[in-house]
């Protein structure tokens, strides 16, 4: 079990997310279950982090307490220099599409952060992040009435609303069709590129973390640990057929131990 | 010390019952003890038992009836999209229809005593059930029925071997509401049109003397009896081979 | 198997009209062959309809009984509602209420008459209290049960947004209970009906329960009788359908599959 390898391109200065030696253990009926074991990790501002593993590895338990829905049993996540201590608005989820509330219309989820803003602001921001996710002419539209992919938009765009400074998604695509779930990366990078904010992003795929990523997390099986951070340094649009993103793949799936021919 | 709180609150209800009834002295309605003393009563005189059974022997017989004709009569209704056309709209109407408001028809038909009751009771759990059995069946999923004929079952052992199965969470909880159902209309029924039961003790005990701690006796009854029905039901529920329903997601 | 394939659009009207017309016709045969003296035929029960609304008693009967369901269930509802969101919202309170539910519910509101008679005395009073005990129930039930399915996923996101507890309820509870608290409504309304019937043929001396009651009682009109059941099957089955409406928002929709 590697430690982490921090081949890092980017500068250690503005560095928006820290954990330091994380320990998750849950405790039920007297049995306790290490989960997560001394999780480190830096996360810089504007930076793309994937964070892959094998299914119930506790993925989705790390983004948990990175979001302040969990508290660590030891170790500390801060962001900005500051403890996290709950959820916040400055960092806000992103979940699958069943997030997305179904009694709102595409304007009502979109503004459901906005509630301290003036009526006109918040009605210009709406019409904004309905314009950049694609889903003009839906506004009144209820989510029922949404394909899966227009409500994953959707939940970006309500997140986006509030402008927090990090996002973090927990496999947000794992809902949707292959063909669907390519075109929502190619959406998440234009926006990311756009608007620049820090995004933790979960999957158990490896293929998209690869695709999407400044900086790849591979977590082991439970209890997790970092195996190792593969930075990505190729330039987007990334060939998915050049030879160095073929490379770096192969080089996390034999890492975990995957097989190379089907 | 969490788990006692509710009887703490039992408790405390109990306790101001008592403080109100003995302000208001010679106030009709008794207090919790005069409860307990009510029920000491029936159970010397031997009335307690002996309607408890009564009331418990109609809603058997109204139930179990009701359930026999209901269940296999609504899953064929159901089975068929034409059939539940025909007579959903018929079933509807006779829905809203009180068991108490074919009481007369009941004594027409059956005159005063136990087959009225039954028969009050035997209405009031047949549409439910007729009505839950219909659903049950309308929400199978195509792919269990397709399933069971891609894999050659005859149309018996479609029905035991995937119907059945498939509809018996549903029926379940159908059951279990109705039974509740049945409950709620013996003790109306008894109230009305026969002479033995808690509901007749109910009404007997205000009528013949205002002994209204017998009254609410009659009623504390009622209700632990009727919880006693439910939780057994509820139990019913909980056998493993019925519990894939139920799964959490 | 043809008797599976969907069925045409004329059908729906179809099938429902023989099977009524199936109904007339045995219920007419049967008076004819056992030569009763009592039991009406459907056309003596359409007369009798006639007639209790040219005597003008069929409305004002018909009236009385749905002022004292819209006064009783209505105090349910203003009554239920925000119990139910309480007890669903702390589940500690709901741990120490329910068990007391649970006992008072099963016992028949008919078997509160004498302890209603005592406090309200005969009359319409006691009748309300009646129909407010049947159908306060389900509605806190349906609540509580709205309330705590509410997917976390919901919550989670209300308070990622910065929403405080109260705002977590009204803007993102209550809307996500809202289909439930609707079926929980509706259920309760239905009880409301069934129990203003049986009040008003024990407490009270006007309403369709009454009537049933009277007409056998003062004269054995059978046909009355009968005549005043269907009139209360209908407007039942109106004042469901009213509350299915209500289903159909899109803001309510949502919650249900599909209904039949």
């Amino acid at each position: 079990m590697a430690v982490s390898e921090t081949v890092s391109a980017l500068p250690a200065v503005g560095t928006k997310l820290q954990v330091e030696n994380l320990n998750i253990v849950f405790t039920r009926d007297g049995k306790t279950t290490p989960v997560l074991q001394g999780i480190n990790l830096d996360v810089s501002g504007g930076e793309f982090v994937c964070v892959v593993g094998p299914s119930g590895c506790g993925k989705s338990t790390l983004l948990n307490v990175l979001g302040g829905f969990l508290s660590p049993t030891s170790g500390a996540v801060k962001i900005d220099g500051e403890v996290v201590r709950g959820p916040d608005p400055r960092r806000v989820f992103v979940f699958q599409e069943r997030g997305v509330f179904p009694w709102l219309t595409v304007e009502g989820n979109i503004g459901f952060g906005l509630f301290k803003l003036p009526a006109a602001e918040r009605k210009q921001r709406i019409a904004h992040y309905i314009k950049m996710v694609g889903l003009q002419g839906f506004e009144e539209a209820y989510p029922a009435e949404l394909s899966g992919g227009m409500k994953q938009r959707l939940e970006v765009a309500r997140a986006l609303a509030v402008n927090p400074d990090m996002l973090y998604l927990d496999e947000p695509f794992g809902a949707l069709d292959s063909i669907t779930r390519h075109i929502m990366r190619g959406e998440l990078l234009r926006i990311w590129e756009a608007e620049r904010k820090t995004i933790v992003f979960v999957t158990h795929d490896i293929d998209e973390a690869v695709q999407m990523a400044d900086r790849v997390v591979v977590l082991s099986a439970r209890p997790a640990v970092v195996q190792q951070i593969v930075s990505i340094d190729i330039p987007h649009p990334r060939d998915i057929s050049s030879p160095r993103y073929l490379a770096l793949r192969d080089g996390i799936l034999q890492q975990i131990g995957l097989a190379h021919k089907i | 010390m969490v788990r006692l709180r509710p009887i703490v609150f039992i408790a405390v209800l109990l306790v101001a019952w008592q403080v109100a009834v003995s302000r208001h002295a010679g106030y009709i309605l008794p207090g919790p003890w005069g409860v307990v003393g009510g029920i000491a009563d029936l159970v010397r005189h031997g009335f307690l038992f002996k309607y408890v059974v009564a009331s418990l022997f109609r809603v058997t017989w109204g139930f179990s009836l009701a359930a026999l004709l209901a269940i296999p009569l609504g899953l064929t209704i159901g089975w068929y999209r034409r059939g539940q056309m025909a007579l959903n709209p018929m079933v509807q109407v006779f829905r809203p229809i009180s068991p108490l408001a074919w009481i007369p028809l009941a004594i027409l038909w059956f005159g005063v005593g136990d087959a009225s009751a039954i028969f009050l009771i035997f209405l009031g759990c047949f549409f439910p059930l007729l009505l839950t059995s219909i659903n049950a069946v309308r929400n199978i999923p195509s792919v269990y029925i397709n399933a069971g004929r891609n894999f050659g079952l005859r149309p018996a052992a479609l029905v035991y071997r995937v119907l059945y199965p498939a509809v018996m969470p549903q029926l379940l909880v159908g059951l279990r509401i109705t039974l509740g159902v049945a409950w709620l209309v013996v003790v109306a029924a008894e109230m009305i049109a026969v002479d033995s039961g808690l509901g007749f003790l109910i009404v007997d005990a205000r009528n013949a003397g205002n002994r209204y701690d017998l009254v609410v006796a009659g009623m504390v009854i009622i209700g632990l009896i009727g919880l006693l029905l439910d939780t057994a039901m509820h139990s019913l529920e909980k056998v493993r081979s019925f519990r894939w329903a139920y799964s959490e997601d | 198997m043809r008797a599976l394939a969907e069925p045409n659009k004329w059908e729906r009207l179809f099938w429902p009209v023989v099977a009524f017309a199936v109904l007339l016709g045995l219920w007419h045969y049967l008076v004819m062959w056992s030569g009763t003296k009592v039991f009406p035929a459907p056309v003596q029960v359409e007369k009798g309809i006639v007639e209790l609304f040219h005597k003008n008693v069929l409305w004002p009967d018909i009236a009385n009984s749905l002022r004292r369901v819209a006064i009783g269930f209505g105090a349910a509802v203003l009554l239920g509602i925000p119990l139910g969101l309480s007890l669903g919202w702390y589940p500690a309170a709901n741990q120490v209420v329910n068990p007391v539910m649970q006992i008072l519910r099963p016992i028949s509101p008919i078997a509160w008459i004498p302890v209603a008679i005592i406090f309200f005395g005969v009359g319409d009073n006691a009748a309300i209290f009646l129909i407010f005990l049947g159908s306060f129930f389900p509605i806190v039930v349906s609540c509580i049960d709205g309330v705590s399915n509410v997917p976390s996923v919901y919550r989670r996101t209300g308070r990622n947004f910065g929403l405080s507890p109260s705002q977590l309820l009204t803007r993102v509870v209550f809307p996500a209970a809202l289909p439930q608290i609707i079926v929980g409504l509706r259920l309760a309304l239905g009880i409301a009906w069934l129990v203003v019937v049986a009040a008003e043929m024990v407490a009270v001396d006007s309403g369709l329960g009454y009537l049933v009651i009277d007409s056998r009682n003062s004269g054995k009109r059978y046909d009355l009788v009968v005549a005043a059941m269907l009139m209360i099957g209908v407007i039942g089955l109106i004042l469901d359908i009213g509350v299915r409406r209500l289903e159909r928002f899109k803001s309510i929709r949502w919650g249900f599959r599909n209904e039949f």
